[in-house]
């Protein structure tokens, strides 16, 4: 076999070895070929970079004859919007404000969910148990957009608005009771730990199970509190910050896991061979280890939720004020996005009005922010492959 | 092969003869449901027309005979100086046929014991300057306000016949659709919103606007405060004898009357 295999390699052995790149003998027709597939192919990689540029330059260019017509002080200082009003008044700020609200709203939903499903995913679940449950997250990422605005606004908004104190002392308890059960029970022992002694385990016992019942009274007055909120519309910023969040799950899941999944085995391993439990390796290990990867997968859930139009122009109610207090999330409030949606059809070309233009602004300052969130997480990216190579 | 051939040159050479038998409807989504209506009976008496429809709001439908995209702009306003002139600068003619009337009714929640309001009551709410149902005879509950958004005619008819120039509040919820403001004041009972006289269905409740309730005869008549009428737009009025003509002159005829009805606005004959 092995002389055979041998023999077979000297037969092939005198021709010359081949070059990747074309040899000097090579023919013209040969070279001809092979410039027009390089060609083709950086024409190809051309495009899809270039695309963005003609989208900035086309944007910035409706978008710089606002200012011109306008300045930018109105824009971004005062929270007037009244574009179809004589005279017009374009003050956005309350609807950057709007922006972020919900953003930051499904930042909260979503990522301890999405980090703590990943973690369930890579490190907890059965390996057949995941290969279902993965499949079945990412289908959220494929319902379209119009039929989470549709459920938001025929479902949610009513059920807020009818049984909403109720509704949110439930989701309240819902959350809280593991997460106090887990707090208590992690902080009775670091505590307990502290003590030596005989009577450790009694001290440990003791401190839980009083964490948990104080834990337990802030939850239940919490309950109480939110039982007795009416919520006078449903279409609301924190409506939109729950769909938003459930629609930047997937994303926030597929991508941590897989940057927990790329820690590798041998991390673990050496985890467990320290001595360490399991909880002790996710939280302290795995996660840390992992931390730029769901950092990136945060920011790109972060985009997809700021970038949404359809839900927000649904059931956000699109009210241009900034609630008060600013936290409020049950009041109503519009989004970029919507705005540059809603306002598209009547804005007058021909006019070459501020109103058109006003939305290219908009949609200027979007780009930007998409592009900011883009840097940012192309920065740490880098900075993680630096440090594994630095290892 | 040869007898399929010049069988399809044919079918092409009549869909694009001289009297065009391909109608373009683009603008109002207001207008829209008569446009489909007026379709669909057209198509079925005359089956080598093809009419197609769109509702992309009135302000597109106005951009669409100035581009020259589409036969018939539906319309629930009148065209705007700018746009008209736009059309004129490109050489053509709007015409404006009234095909029907349209009263925007104001509607609450079947609850709300609120039954009359007037157009001055009415702009106060959409101003903040009312901001409780107990300050004009209803419960003691803070009023959720909601608006067309301000890119359909409906808000603009809204706007001019009741807002006076008077700026909405800030507060005030848009919607995008004349079926969206009714599901948010069907589900919501603290709502008043504001639709066109087809959408009012028993799960609403349109109030008397001064006394005068939005019925088919006030409204055609103007007694009832808040009415307009709904336009489709050509260039130039159609040669006479055309599918054109025979269709813009459709709600004329007493199966165009009946569609108009049937849909729940007003035939502009309806004294």
């Amino acid at each position: 076999m092995t002389s055979e295999a041998r023999g077979t390699d000297r037969t092939i052995d005198p021709r010359p070895p081949r070059s990747l790149l074309l040899s000097r003998s090579a023919s013209r027709w040969a070279r001809i070929a092979a410039a027009t597939g390089q060609g083709l192919l950086f024409l190809v990689t051309a495009f899809s970079a270039a695309s963005i540029l003609f989208i900035f330059y086309f944007i910035i260019r409706d978008a710089l004859p606002f200012f011109q017509l306008r300045g930018i002080t109105e824009f971004l200082t005062t929270k007037d919007w009244y574009p179809s009003g004589t005279p017009p008044h374009f003050g956005a700020l309350a609807i950057f404000f709007g922006s972020g609200l919900v953003t930051l709203g499904a930042v909260v939903v979503a990522v301890p969910m999405g980090i703590a499903a990943a973690v369930c995913l890579s490190d907890v679940l059965p390996f057949t148990l995941r290969q279902a449950v993965k499949p079945v997250i990412e289908i959220l990422a494929a319902i379209p957009s119009v039929a989470y605005g549709f459920f938001a606004l025929v479902v949610l908004a009513p059920m807020l608005q009818s049984h909403g104190g109720p509704v949110l002392a439930v989701a309240a308890w819902c959350v809280g009771t593991p997460l106090v059960l887990l707090m208590s029970v992690v902080a009775g022992d670091l505590a307990a730990s502290r003590f030596t002694g005989a009577r450790t385990r009694i001290l440990r016992y003791a401190l839980t199970v009083a964490l948990a019942m104080l834990g337990g009274f802030g939850l239940w007055r919490l309950g109480a509190e939110l039982r007795g909120l009416d919520i006078d519309s449903g279409t609301n910023a924190l409506n939109v910050s729950l769909i938003l969040g459930i629609m930047a799950l997937p994303t926030i899941v597929s991508v941590s896991e897989d940057a927990l999944q790329a820690t590798g085995r041998d991390l673990r391993e050496g985890s467990y061979a320290l001595g360490a439990t399991r909880a002790e390796t996710i939280v302290k290990v795995i996660i840390p280890a992992a931390s730029s990867g769901i950092l990136a997968a945060v920011i790109l859930g972060v985009m997809r939720a700021i970038g949404e139009t359809m839900v927000v122009w649904m059931a956000s109610g699109n009210a241009a004020q900034i609630p008060d207090p600013w936290y409020n999330v049950l009041q109503p409030v519009r989004t970029l996005t919507a705005t540059i949606a809603g306002d598209m059809g009547e804005a007058d070309h021909v006019m070459g009005s501020a109103r058109y233009h006003v939305l290219f602004a908009m949609a200027a300052g979007l780009l930007l922010i998409s592009f900011l969130c883009n840097l940012a997480s192309e920065h740490v990216r880098r900075r993680t492959l630096r440090g594994i190579e630095g290892t | 092969m040869l007898r399929t051939l010049i069988l399809a040159c044919a079918l092409i050479g009549t869909a694009f003869a001289g009297d065009p038998s391909t109608l373009v409807l683009d603008g109002s989504t207001t207008v829209g449901p008569i446009a489909k209506a007026f379709a669909e009976y057209y198509m079925q008496n005359n089956p080598d027309v093809n009419i197609t429809v769109s509702e992309s709001g009135s302000g597109n439908g106005a951009k669409s005979i100035v581009n020259g995209t589409c036969d018939i702009a539906n319309m629930s306003r009148f065209m705007k100086h700018e746009e008209f002139k736009a059309a004129t600068d490109a050489g053509r003619m709007p015409t404006a046929h009234v095909v029907a009337m349209d009263g925007i009714a104001v509607v609450v929640h079947p609850a709300n014991p609120v039954k009359d309001l007037t157009v001055d009551k009415i702009r106060d709410i959409y101003t903040g300057a009312i901001t409780n149902w107990k300050d004009i005879g209803g419960p003691n509950k803070k009023i959720i306000v909601v608006s067309r958004d301000t890119n359909s005619g409906t808000y603009e008819t809204f706007e001019t016949l009741v807002m006076n120039k008077q700026k909405m509040a800030g507060s005030v919820e848009y919607v995008g659709s004349n079926g969206a403001a009714r599901q948010r004041v069907q589900s919501t009972d603290a709502a008043i919103g504001y639709v066109g006289l087809g959408f009012v269905d028993n799960t609403v409740k349109a109030v008397t606007v001064n006394g005068v309730a939005a019925t088919p005869q006030t409204v055609a008549s103007g007694t009832y405060a808040v009415a307009r009428p709904l336009f489709m737009f050509t260039n130039g009025y159609p040669k006479l004898g055309s599918h054109l003509h025979a269709f813009v002159t459709l709600h004329l005829t007493a199966k165009g009357q009946e569609m108009v009805e049937g849909i729940g606005f007003v035939p502009v004959t309806a004294y």
